[in-house]
């Protein structure tokens, strides 16, 4: 006989047999290599020898590692593409959430970038700002412009990758913001219209508000995806760019840990990325607390 | 003009801009594709050709000569088919735990994993790297393949998600028949929550094909490369050559399975990515 007792044992033996594996998987390859790495950051970890505590070193050194700061400091400048691509995405889904023909197709052709593999479009666009014959530099001839040869100079070259990033990215933050449209009433909208509000104002008082939201968590996301930005640079700026000047910190800790062997001192860099992150990631939950308490 | 009218004209303007902006979302990788089957000399010709006169689609057979090509769309294969396979079961069965059985601590252990997403992949892989460099397993496929088998947070949250939303009632029902755990979850979740597997499960296998750091990390032989590494490779070594089409027709290779997924299945993973995230 099934006892009731009986049966919940049987269900909490399989509920945790069922969540085995994730949570193995967490203290296999995120919770133990993080603490280890939180560890390696106050040694001199070379990867071969033993690790020998040398407290806050690391940390001291890169203070002064004029690299760590440019390559922080590239990091996020590259940022800036964050407010474009959210602005230009935001009029596209404007655009798209009216009745014209053709707005599958256009979120089809948008979105394309995003899918497609970052290696394969780097080196896309790696050929595309080449100084005589790039694609870029042909169209700006179209106009009479002599374009420079984007990624060898250190002031083009973060613009370059910005304007790279926002293409690859526009189609995804166009969809959220589409998705987001489209969940707001129409009736809003013919209040408003009735009230003789102009167009301006509804998108003031109305369409921002309710997208809100929606921009909060791609602006969160996006600086959570751009703090982590290494494959563009490692393709088209294979030795950090003129100067060190596309070097993102990713870049950098990648560049120490596996190429000069220097694990502890990536360790710290990549601690202080992880506190970055988790500190973004804080405001957001926080902020999400917050607007769940407004009420809507 | 009135108001009808004031709409239509305000449409047209807004389908001629997007339409130009489409234009120059697709240029580029037209561009890639048109220099694939250019001549060498047409690929620097000013004005720029954008359709050649001849189509060269020589550099299309060129290329699995040039490099490790097949080995690349192999190895990429291996990992991502046994990834998403077997981590979509693993994590499709861990999210029907967390939705519908209960079990002590079980919030509390759902929150530890949805907070390890907040870990970075760059601050766990110097570890990670030296783990798999003692059990020798550097320069092999196992440091992309094991870890995805355990599973995948951002998937275990969106299928509990949807899970939740399947009333309890049918699965009480199946528990007291005394149907067996893994067939309430094989027979009756699995069925109902097979759409949105699915369009995780693509968007997971598009992830795996296109990463590039972990595999970088790991990878050196030409042999046990993914494909992104080798198109990458190809850019080193032919660009010193200008030989561009050789490069883009590899490229274009890299992208169209990926291409192709997204265009069979562009409803399911675009309603997909808008649901995950408008809910944030």
């Amino acid at each position: 006989m099934i006892t009731k007792s009986n049966l919940y044992r049987k269900e909490k033996i399989y509920g945790y047999l069922f969540i085995l594996p994730p949570i193995l998987g967490l203290l296999i390859f995120t919770l133990f290599p993080f603490v280890y790495s939180l560890y390696g950051s106050f040694t001199d970890w070379d990867g071969l020898g033993q690790m020998n505590f040398i407290g806050l070193d690391n940390f001291k050194d890169l203070f002064t590692d004029e690299l760590f700061y440019k390559s922080m400091y590239n990091t996020l400048f590259l940022m800036l593409g964050i407010p474009i691509g959210l602005l230009l995405a935001l009029l596209l889904a404007l655009g798209l959430n009216r009745k014209i023909p053709g707005t599958t197709t256009f979120r089809v052709i948008y979105y394309i970038p995003v899918i497609s593999s970052l290696a394969a479009v780097s080196i896309m666009w790696n050929w595309a700002y080449n100084g005589d014959y790039g694609l870029v530099n042909q169209f700006l001839e179209l106009f009479g412009i002599k374009g420079p040869n984007w990624l060898m100079d250190k002031d083009t070259v973060k613009p370059a990758l910005i304007l790279m990033t926002v293409w690859k990215g526009l189609g995804y933050t166009m969809l959220l913001y589409l998705a987001a449209l489209q969940s707001v009433s129409r009736s809003y909208y013919e209040a408003a219209e009735l009230d003789g509000a102009s167009g301006f104002q509804m998108f003031r008082n109305i369409t921002w508000p309710m997208v809100k939201p929606v921009t909060f968590f791609l602006v969160v996301t996006n600086i959570i995806g751009g703090s982590q930005i290494f494959t563009e640079m490692n393709i088209m700026t294979p030795t950090g760019g003129p100067e060190y000047s596309s070097a993102s910190i990713v870049f950098y800790i990648w560049d120490k840990a596996f190429k000069n062997l220097q694990m502890g001192y990536a360790s710290a860099m990549a601690m202080i990325l992880g506190i970055f992150i988790f500190i973004v990631t804080l405001i957001q939950f926080k902020m999400n607390e917050k607007s769940s308490f407004d009420g809507d | 003009m009135s108001h009808s009218q004031r709409t239509k004209v305000t449409n047209i303007i807004i389908f001629i801009a997007l339409a130009i902006g489409a234009i120059a979302m697709i240029a580029p990788l037209l561009w890639m594709l048109s220099t694939s089957v250019k001549e060498k000399q047409d690929v620097f010709a000013l004005p720029p050709v954008w359709i050649p006169e001849v189509f060269q689609f020589s550099k299309y057979k060129e290329i699995w000569e040039a490099g490790p090509l097949l080995s690349g769309i192999k190895n990429s294969v291996i990992v991502a088919v046994s990834v998403t396979v077997v981590g979509t079961f693993t994590s499709s069965v861990a999210a029907f735990a967390f939705a519908k059985l209960r079990f002590p601590h079980k919030n509390k252990l759902f929150l530890l994993l949805i907070a390890s997403m907040m870990i970075p992949y760059p601050t766990v892989m110097i570890p990670q790297f030296m783990m798999f460099s003692k059990l020798g397993w550097v320069d092999t496929l196992l440091p992309l393949i094991v870890p995805g088998l355990f599973g995948n947070v951002v998937m275990i949250f969106f299928l509990r998600q949807y899970l939740l939303s399947v009333p309890d009632a049918i699965i009480e029902a199946a528990k007291i028949d005394g149907s067996s755990y893994f067939r309430l979850y094989s027979s009756i979740t699995f069925p109902l929550i097979k759409p949105a597997v699915a369009a995780q499960l693509i968007l997971w296998f598009m992830g795996i094909w296109n990463d590039y750091l972990a595999p970088i990390i790991y990878l050196n032989s030409p042999e046990t490369q993914t494909l992104q590494l080798v198109i990458a490779n190809f850019n080193a070594t032919y660009a010193i050559q200008t030989d561009y089409p050789l490069i883009m027709a590899a490229s274009i290779v890299a992208l169209l399975p990926v291409l192709i997924i997204f265009l069979i299945f562009q409803k399911q993973i675009i309603e997909s990515v808008a649901i995950s995230g408008v809910k944030g």
